[in-house]
């Protein structure tokens, strides 16, 4: 919540100080245009807003985990580390007495030691302990008095305020609990960042990434994980186009095609390729030919539509001049109708790649040996946050690069695609 | 060959359209209708929307096949569409993954001819229209007016015997449209081609047409013929002249008045039944 706030604070402060400074010239009259809504022209992205929006999001995602990256007053309160102290008032066979407790407050993975403390007076003695930061231990206080619970021992108040079983108590350094059996608890202050285990600080990613691209992960270097998923996805939407151009083409030139295979085609469509993933697996197995037939599957529906909804869309004036300057039917299928499908099929094929994309990971998630799905997954079991979220960021980033080079493509291919 | 013997031109005989609609109905768009047109003629054909104009050139094209009547060229039945009936359509039928010399050169090159058969023919059209320079460009580049001078070039390079122009500069601005009409003149005569040609403006059916076919809607028939001088005088001298001449502005109120009625009528009659 707090970094929500944080974040759209950061997103009206940028505007505002990159219009007062940069944004002076901008005064000719397409400032007027966008009030006509839907003139899609008019409105272009700030290039500016884009920066600033990537670097927040890592500053605050460096500033919440602590990172080493940023510099330290940008940091959010981290978790309280270092030596905690509290004293308690415990009362056993009618008499009361206190003790102090010093708690070793240490990050998790590091070597500590319980910190050793003088007994001090009276029969309840100081107790030491150590507790992982963002985590809580139980402090059983008794143990070195000399009155024990066989005396009826009972911790009556924490730094003077009284505690009963299920109550707590709030200290500089956290909060004392106690439980229903009335055995102190203590939970260190959490501070606003974020724990290493939910969210790992960019740097600890990024040597994650260098790691795992010089030593690989479970027998398989980092570009075997992504070339296998890479693979799978080439080879099952090629397939796919091979078949689905064809059969989008016979659907759109035969009505016997059409009538047949549309009840085909309506049908799979809706269904989303995962929902076969079960399916996929009874009959082939979890090995490649499953995940490429899925995928054939995936890419299919999308490409025979596309090629459908191409031929279809032909103007009829562009046949009947093609006819009236003396082509023959097959000549108007190779240099009119071909040629006027292809941007609706580079559309399909930009839609199949990010569907193919998205089913494979999904695919490999579920089971496989190698891929970049398999590799997050393995690592959320073994609680590696660090290795999930790098799987995630180069999953987004391989995406992403698929589109762009299917839409340079497509600007180099059909480069009349909308102009006619 | 002598095309000015009597099997020479286009022959329209007894053409009747109907077309049955899925709700049960027809429409009569074509009613008996029967034309001579010689080689060499210009014709232009005017009407109210819905009169049939397009059906009839669809027709004469080949893309439909007429309910009844039949239509010959140059002595033999036309069935289906043919190099020999070129056809300029109003915007939209180019093939823009094409470039300008390729739109041209379809026709030559779909008949298998090689370059150095068609190369001069289609270099020489694209002086002519004026796109000399923009041989190599995407058609989607050019402005409305050039794309349509394509199209005259695309249609010209095949050598029809007729041309069918279904609205050509329709889709033009007004002092483009006028350049254009002085260009179709001129190709007119230069190349001494049949050319029939619809429009919905009737200065320009009275400028291009040496022959004005009027047509009337409900059933499509010819309403009344004109035979006129202007298009021959605009061969020499601006239009804007021709436009001058005191037979035009009175032949264009009769021309206007006689659609109006027919527009009038029309309108009367969906009043009537709604």
């Amino acid at each position: 919540m707090i970094v929500l706030l944080i974040y759209a604070a950061i997103f009206v402060a940028s505007y505002v100080i990159v219009k007062l400074v940069v944004h002076r010239q901008a005064r000719d009259y397409t400032s007027l245009k966008t009030v006509t809504f839907g003139d899609e022209s008019a409105v272009t992205p700030n290039r500016i807003a884009s920066v600033v929006s990537i670097l927040s999001i890592f500053l605050l995602w460096a500033a919440f985990t602590g990172s080493t990256l940023v510099p330290r007053f940008l940091h959010a309160p981290g978790p309280f580390i270092g030596d905690a102290t509290f004293t308690y008032t415990a009362e056993a066979e009618g008499q009361r007495d206190d003790a102090t407790v010093t708690v070793r407050v240490f990050r998790v993975g590091e070597d500590v030691a319980v910190p050793e403390v003088d007994p001090g007076d009276g029969w309840a003695k100081n107790d030491s302990d150590t507790v992982g930061a963002w985590r809580s231990g139980l402090i059983r206080v008794d143990r070195n008095d000399e009155l024990g619970r066989d005396s009826g021992h009972a911790v009556v108040a924490v730094n003077g305020q009284p505690i009963e079983p299920g109550g707590s108590v709030q200290t500089d350094f956290g909060r004392v609990g106690m439980s229903p059996k009335g055995t102190l608890n203590f939970e260190p202050a959490k501070g606003w960042q974020m724990e290493p285990i939910w969210l790992p600080p960019p740097e600890a990613v990024l040597t994650r990434l260098v790691e795992i691209s010089r030593e690989g992960y479970r027998d398989s270097t980092l570009w075997e994980h992504l070339g296998y998923s890479l693979f799978r996805v080439l080879v099952g939407f090629v397939t796919g186009a091979l078949v689905g151009i064809p059969l989008g083409y016979a659907m759109g030139l035969s009505n016997w095609f059409r009538g047949w295979f549309d009840p085909i085609v309506e049908f799979m469509r809706p269904v989303p390729p995962l929902a076969l993933i079960p399916l996929v697996i009874i009959w082939a197995g979890i090995g490649e030919t499953g995940k490429i037939i899925l995928l054939f599957l995936a890419a299919l529906w999308i490409m025979a539509i596309a090629a459908r909804s191409g031929v279809s869309g032909v103007r009829i004036s562009k046949v009947h001049a093609a006819y009236s300057l003396g082509a023959s039917k097959g000549q108007i299928m190779r240099h009119v109708i071909v040629p006027n499908s292809l941007p609706e099929i580079f559309t399909g094929a930009r839609v199949a790649m990010g569907v193919c994309w998205g089913t494979v990971v999904a695919a490999e998630l579920v089971a496989a040996e190698k891929g970049a799905g398999m590799m997050i997954m393995v690592a959320s079991k073994f609680q590696l946050t660090d290795i999930v979220i790098m799987g995630i960021i180069l999953i987004g980033v391989i995406g992403f690069g698929i589109d762009i080079l299917m839409r340079k493509a497509e600007k180099a291919l059909v480069p009349w695609k909308g102009r006619g | 060959m002598n095309r000015r013997d009597g099997m020479s031109g286009l022959t329209i005989e007894n053409l009747s359209m109907r077309f049955d609609l899925p709700n049960g109905t027809a429409v009569q768009a074509l009613k008996d209708i029967s034309l001579k047109i010689k080689q060499g003629e210009l014709m232009s054909v005017l009407g109210p929307s819905g009169c049939g104009k397009t059906t009839l050139l669809n027709i004469v094209a080949g893309f439909l096949a007429p309910t009844e009547g039949r239509i010959t060229l140059n002595g033999h039945l036309v069935k289906g569409p043919d190099a020999e009936r070129g056809m300029v359509f109003q915007q939209g039928a180019l093939f823009e993954w094409m470039n300008v010399r390729e739109n041209v050169s379809f026709g030559p090159r779909m008949a298998g001819r090689r370059e150095k058969d068609w190369g001069g023919t289609v270099d020489h059209l694209l002086d002519v229209v004026g796109l000399r320079d923009f041989k190599e460009k995407a058609v989607y580049e050019l402005s409305g007016g050039m794309q349509q001078r394509v199209a005259l070039a695309r249609c010209l390079a095949n050598d029809p015997d007729v041309i069918l122009m279904d609205e050509p500069l329709g889709a033009l601005d007004a002092l483009t449209r006028e350049k254009m009409q002085s260009l179709v003149l001129k190709l007119w005569k230069e190349t001494g081609k049949t050319i029939i040609l619809i429009t919905h403006s009737v200065e320009e059916a009275l400028l291009l047409g040496e022959r004005l076919l009027v047509m009337a809607p409900r059933p499509g028939r010819i309403h009344r013929e004109y035979r006129l001088p202007f298009a021959d005088l605009g061969v020499g001298q601006d239009l804007r002249q021709v436009k001058r001449h005191p037979e035009f502005a009175q032949r264009r109120e009769e021309i206007l008045g006689m659609i109006w009625d027919m527009e009038e009528e029309i309108m009367g009659r969906t009043e009537e039944s709604a």
